[in-house]
């Protein structure tokens, strides 16, 4: 990373104190331009509110107390961050390959589903762990199967990723609704369709001293997992290379298509265990409940986090606190619910727009390179 | 079962005695009271002109209470965003009483609040509360069957080709028990009239609604009604191709201003009040609420212009005679399959219990389950 359009006497009397600042320049375009988008948005959004004739600094305080001004509005926040969590990570991980996953919303029903299914005959005699241990593996089977299929058939059948992950999900919900209404309906609750239900004892309880179930921690240590997975290995190196250029990817004898493959298996295990944390941990049963839109929510914290999953963290967390505030909005200053669709729906295009500013502020750049 | 069943009937007959104890004194003692903040939560729009704006419409009249700050929530997701929409009621508004108004909030999102939070009541609109369940929480509930057999009753005497039709969302209990007393209502006063029912599979599918409402019109239905979350698009349908129509939830009267019928919509707005004036006397709140017209419960839409005098006049007539307790379902009916319900001179209460487990339709509605 040095710089060499600089002679060598400067760059020796400077020392190393002035390349650590040029770095520092360089890198900090990726919180800077992030920042300023986040800013840019929220002042489009006050216009927004203007507009309506509601004030913008009181829907601001309203989203800080909603989402993060109490220790329940944490919690309130972390509980809507986990799912976040693992549906981001659909999309992150596919994107690494320049793939556009949309679909993820479908994994994540399957994964529910097939963890509640796979639960069903084990119910009442199998102690709770190494059920949940099986229902695990079931959802992020059904999950990376589904996402899997999406990537094979762009890489076999040149089928669009983004469209065929997205039709998909209807696939998904249809399935999920031909047997919990069908074959496998517990009859015993008549009016909301669902599978037998796996009992509280069987249920994942919440971390200590919080109302925060497990999946937030296991959605953390997997992005974790992922970063390492992605930028650390030799996997996640190749996996780049194609993200960068397909041809010449393949003309270096990478296996494009199994790295495609692979990654989409991984991007829908994710979604997969966040289905199965629905299941286990909220509803206990699959039911049409399991389709709340988080896999859609899960591609605008994706896209925000630039699909690094280390970032993905905090952006889920902060987009779980915007959610979480939505009804603290909606009761205190009479907006419609979809207020807080808004403000996500102007963050998502104020950043994309702001993706092209990378590279071209002359700010970010080295002073030689400026010149 | 069927001894928690018999104790529902009393506390159904307990919660009209409740009712005609709520003088206008009860509530006007409101103001006195130390003020309440009940929160609502619905599973969609509040102006769905459907279930939540039956529910919306009777928050609006609890707001005119003095004492009372009502807080609402639209679009609340059947999922853990529910629990925590009514715990921010609870921890950030202060709210001690809790209307969740969509089936899936139940369980586990009230069941589990109700455990955590002792000191606020909790109350769900499905008939689903059992003695097991914590005491801080309950059911109420309309039986709007009642107000269906009233617009049967009506439709019967609007058709002129005897076909009435039904848009149906899922064949679940309480949507087959409307069907059969729509149609009993019709039969009541048009023996040769039929209904033909169409599912669409999902509480809220607008084109899948479209579609089922232009198919019975051109099947020759000439009265529609419906039985889904939001009844928009049915009752739009019917007006634009020159049929009639009666309602379903809430008030569609200004959606059909040429053929509109009649309607059956909840009053939720007796229970809303009847609760808070409880709450502020320091009296307990009921586990247990239903009833239909008889404690008022539930209404018929006022007539719009495609009631004709005819139908006006049996139409009040009928729901009279529900009011004062004359049965619904009355023998000789048979299932459709043939098989008899009720012999010839046998009837079911209005509150007959297995009634709420309804799992078929009678003959004389068209149209299968599966």
């Amino acid at each position: 990373m040095a710089d060499t359009t600089e002679t060598p006497g400067i760059a020796v009397q400077s020392g190393m104190s002035n390349d650590l600042l040029e770095r520092l320049r360089r890198s900090s375009e990726y919180v800077v331009i992030p920042l300023l988008a986040l800013v840019f948005s929220g002042v489009l959004f006050s216009v927004f509110l203007f507009a309506l004739g509601k004030s913008p600094a009181e829907f601001f305080s309203h989203v800080w107390r909603g989402g993060f001004g109490t220790s329940f509005s944490w919690q309130n926040t972390l509980v809507r961050a986990a799912p976040l969590i693992f549906t981001a990570l659909c999309v992150a991980i596919p994107a690494r390959l320049g793939l556009v996953i949309i679909g993820g919303e479908g994994a994540l029903v399957l994964g529910g589903f097939a963890s509640a299914a796979i639960a069903i005959p084990m119910i009442g005699w199998m102690p709770g762990l190494p059920m949940l241990a099986i229902m695990a593996f079931a959802g992020m089977v059904a999950g990376a199967i589904w996402i899997g299929c999406v990537g094979a058939l762009r890489h076999y059948r040149g089928v669009n990723e983004t469209i065929a992950s997205l039709l998909m999900f209807y696939i998904a919900v249809s399935i999920l609704n031909f047997f919990v209404e069908g074959a496998l309906r517990d009859p015993s609750d008549p009016n909301k369709p669902s599978t037998k239900p796996i009992g509280s004892e069987n249920m994942i309880g919440v971390i200590p001293g919080t109302d925060v179930h497990w999946g937030l921690l296991v959605g953390v240590l997997l992005c974790g997992v992922l970063y390492l997975v992605m930028n650390r290995t030799t996997f996640g190196f190749a996996a780049q290379i194609a993200g960068g250029n397909l041809r010449a990817a393949q003309a270096q004898g990478l296996p494009v298509g199994r790295l495609m493959v692979v990654s989409c298996a991984i991007a829908g295990a994710c979604a997969g265990l966040a289905g199965f944390f629905e299941v286990a941990a909220i509803h206990g049963k699959a039911n049409a409940s399991l389709i709340a839109g988080y896999g859609f929510t899960g591609i605008l914290v994706s896209f925000l986090a630039r699909h690094n999953p280390l970032v993905i963290v905090p952006v889920a967390i902060f987009l779980g606190g915007i959610a979480a505030s939505g009804g603290l909005v909606q009761r205190r200053m009479d907006l419609p619910d979809a207020t807080v669709l808004v403000l996500q729906g102007l963050l998502f295009l104020v950043i994309l727009v702001s993706e092209t500013f990378y590279g071209r502020l002359s700010i970010f750049k080295s002073k030689g390179a400026a010149q | 079962m069927s001894k928690f069943e018999l104790s529902r009937r009393n506390m159904l007959k307990s919660s009209a005695a409740g009712l005609a104890a709520l003088s206008a004194g009860g509530l006007s003692r409101l103001a006195h009271a130390s003020d309440l903040t009940v929160g609502i939560v619905y599973v969609g729009p509040r102006d769905d002109f459907g279930w939540n704006q039956a529910h919306a419409v009777a928050a609006a009249a609890l707001k005119d209470v003095p004492g009372v700050t009502v807080v609402e929530e639209e679009n609340v997701p059947e999922t853990v965003a529910v629990e925590k929409s009514m715990e921010s009621m609870i921890n950030l508004d202060g709210a001690k009483l809790i209307f969740a108004t969509s089936f899936g909030y139940y369980k586990p999102f009230v069941l589990d609040l109700a455990g955590k939070y002792t000191d606020v009541e909790f109350r769900h609109a499905a008939p689903l509360w059992t003695e097991a369940d914590p005491k801080n929480a309950g059911s109420y509930f309309g039986y709007l069957d009642q107000a269906h057999y009233v617009n049967g009753v009506a439709a019967g005497l609007s058709t002129t080709s005897n076909k009435l039709g039904f848009v149906a969302a899922k064949p679940i209990g309480t949507v087959l028990r409307n069907i059969n007393s729509f149609l009993l209502g019709a039969r009541k006063v048009n023996p040769e009239a039929t209904v033909q029912v169409i599912f669409t599979g999902e509480w809220s599918m607008p084109v899948r609604e479209a579609e089922a409402a232009n198919a019975l019109v051109d099947a020759g239905c000439d009265v529609l009604t419906c039985h889904v979350d939001g009844p928009k698009v049915v009752i739009e349908t019917a007006e634009s191709r020159g049929i009639k129509c009666c309602g379903h939830n809430a008030s569609q009267a200004p959606l059909a201003p040429k053929g509109f019928i009649t309607g059956a919509e909840y009053k939720w707005e007796t229970i809303y009040k009847m609760f808070a004036a409880n709450l502020a006397e320091g009296q307990p709140l009921p586990n247990f609420t239903g009833g239909g017209f008889d404690v008022d419960f539930v209404r018929s839409t006022p007539y719009g212009a495609g009631a004709s005098e005819a139908a006006i006049a049996s139409a009040d007539a009928a729901r009279a005679d529900v009011k004062a307790g004359k049965p619904i379902f009355v023998g000789p009916i048979n299932k459709q399959d043939g098989s008899p319900l009720l012999a010839a001179g046998a009837s079911f209460d209005n509150y007959e219990p297995s009634l709420d487990q309804t799992d078929y339709l009678i003959e004389g509605v068209v149209g299968s389950i599966t």
